[in-house]
């Protein structure tokens, strides 16, 4: 039984042990900090912590200035409001000048079920992805949000991280070190290979086991690192596979499925994408609810395996 | 203030200008206007009140200058280059692919260019943040921003003078010029954004009314605000769009127009031989 843990508490916890070590961390937060979890920060620091209102334009900005005197601003809100009310103020305060800002997007993906389309961001990790200069990062499990939130306090230019509410199994051993770029090999395989990230590494898995029933051995890659990637690391875990499947819970426009097509073109391999098609989300009284309706299941996982090796 | 040190900073500001006319050029489009509305303000700042260092931009103890209104960038070069943090023949190059001075601020291009500015709107909102993050490190530098009218209307500006009130960034310092044109035409009839002295004192700041091309008057302004503690200072200087160039002034075509060679000739011979009127 793989232990669990909460991304977001462990997101709080950690800013808090940054902020003890790097003096110049600075946490900004437009009202909803018992969610994103920055209210761990501002109990620690509080003439380190900016409550900014429910103004994430202005939040944004401010971040870029706080950065020009030479802080390491982390701005906290949903992700629907991190990446998209804010896009314009990333793109020309902070991408264009590469500043270090670190954009949290939390609540992503369909992770904040009950509170509808509105809310569930599914689209942050593409509009992030294209712009330029930004890193694009997300975690798979409490230990990967941990690495990554401390390297972030050294890391160069603006960071765009995506965090759910949702409790997960550990997927990653303890303090592997954070190398922008690096996918994970989680599980090795000789079949087939699901790239994955987020929530949908430790489905990938669940559909692993599912498979390997009926004898098909499923490598899983958890591409944590969005951008930058490692093309080649990418292309060598595709070698050798029968077919090649992606997962992730996000739009198929853009993110982990567009990624992974530019890189095994030209490739003789087959591949098949889980994702959201091109629809917004719903209110559901559960997050599986979602999972099953929008096709983001193990089960689903493991059809497009068949498929793929097809 | 003695008159000659007034009559040295309008000396300054009509060289501001005459750069401004020889970057626009003929026949190229450029933001003469909005320019040199606010010539005068800059001049006072970059060459009698902030305290810098164009031998070293980067000085932690230097005041920031930030163009939040950045279409206007063609004032801030002139001044970074009258003040010497560039050679004066890169104005030249201005806009020219590959050149350092982009069409609208970009710090990473320009010595002296404190924030990306020029989506209208954020430029304050960086300013705050920067006040604040000097605040944390006991630096007692003061952050000029200078915001335009037409501008007033992104909602952000208005999260940001919440922000600074509520922060009580007082070594935040904004000028607003108030040159009444917007690109497609007067303030008050395209998208009035008036009344203003009610709006930011409502918003908690301290504010004061000055003729922007008074140099004596902006000087005062800028020192008397030093003593306000507690609250971020809001001057509104009245300007005219395209002051000091007689053919341009308060007429909108010349927000981003283009100057021929006649006008050209005319802008350069007035502000070359030393008459503004």
């Amino acid at each position: 039984m793989r232990n669990i843990q909460n991304p977001r508490e462990v997101y709080g916890r950690t800013l808090v042990e940054i902020g003890c070590e790097y003096p110049n961390v600075v946490v900004l937060e437009a009202d909803l900090g018992k969610s994103t979890m920055s209210c761990y920060f501002e109990d620690a620091f509080p003439e380190r912590f900016f409550e900014m209102g429910i103004a994430e334009a202005n939040m944004t900005s401010f971040a870029a200035g706080l950065s020009l005197t030479g802080k390491i601003p982390f701005t906290n809100s949903f992700a629907v409001f991190a990446a998209g009310r804010a896009f314009d103020q990333i793109r020309q305060g902070i991408c264009i000048p590469a500043l270090n800002v670190r954009i949290i997007g939390s609540s992503c993906g369909f992770s904040d079920f009950g509170d509808g389309s509105t809310h569930q961001s599914i689209e942050d990790v593409s509009i992030m992805r294209a712009l330029p200069n930004m890193t694009v990062l997300v975690p798979a499990d409490g230990n990967e949000t941990r690495v990554m939130t401390r390297a972030l306090a050294e890391y160069r230019g603006p960071v765009y991280m995506r965090i759910t509410r949702n409790d997960l199994p550990d997927v990653m051993p303890e303090d592997t070190p954070f190398t922008a770029g690096k996918p994970h090999l989680i599980r090795q395989g000789k079949d087939c290979v699901v790239f994955a990230n987020g929530q949908m590494v430790s489905l990938a898995l669940e559909a692993a086991e599912m498979v390997a029933a009926e004898g098909i051995s499923l490598r899983v890659v958890n591409v944590s690192s969005i951008k930058p990637v490692d093309v080649r690391a990418l292309k060598e875990m595709v070698g050798g596979m029968k077919g090649v499947v992606t997962a992730e819970e996000h739009v198929l426009i853009g993110g982990l499925a567009s990624l992974i097509h530019e890189v095994i073109q030209g490739m003789p391999v087959s591949m098949q994408s889980i994702g959201i098609r091109d629809i917004f989300g719903q209110s559901a009284h559960s997050y599986d609810d979602l999972l099953k309706a929008y096709g983001l299941t193990p089960v689903d996982i493991a059809d497009a395996v068949r498929q793929a090796m097809r | 203030m003695e008159r000659n040190e007034i009559k040295r900073l309008e000396d300054i500001a009509r060289a501001i200008r005459l750069d401004i006319v020889q970057m626009v050029g003929v026949g190229q489009k450029g933001h003469l206007g909005g320019s040199c509305s606010i010539a005068d303000v800059v001049t006072a700042l970059y060459f009698s009140k902030m305290r810098h260092d164009p031998e070293n931009p980067a000085w932690p103890e230097r005041d920031r200058f930030l163009l939040s209104k950045g279409h206007a960038a063609l004032v801030q070069y002139a001044a970074l280059a009258e003040a010497g943090y560039f050679p004066k023949d890169e104005l030249k190059n201005t806009k020219c692919l590959g050149a350092m001075l982009q069409g609208h601020p970009d710090l990473k291009s320009t010595p002296g260019v404190e924030a990306n500015t020029g989506s209208l709107g954020q430029g304050l909102s960086i300013a705050c943040g920067m006040a604040a993050g000097l605040r944390i490190d006991g630096c007692n530098s003061r952050i000029y921003c200078v915001i335009g009218d037409g501008e007033l209307a992104e909602g952000q500006i208005w999260e940001a003078a919440m922000a600074a009130s509520a922060f009580k960034l007082d070594r935040l310092v904004s000028i607003l010029d108030r040159n009444g044109l917007q690109a497609m035409g007067p303030v008050k009839q395209r998208f009035d954004t008036n009344p203003l002295v009610e709006k930011w004192r409502a918003f908690g700041w301290h504010v004061v009314e000055i003729d922007g091309h008074d140099m004596r008057a902006i000087l005062d302004a800028l020192n008397a605000g030093d003593a306000v503690e507690g609250q971020p200072k809001m001057i509104i200087a009245q300007t005219v769009k395209g002051a000091g160039i007689p053919f341009a002034e308060n007429r909108v075509e010349f927000h981003n127009g283009q100057l021929d060679a006649a006008q050209f000739e005319t802008a350069c011979a007035l502000l070359g031989a030393g008459r503004t009127d």
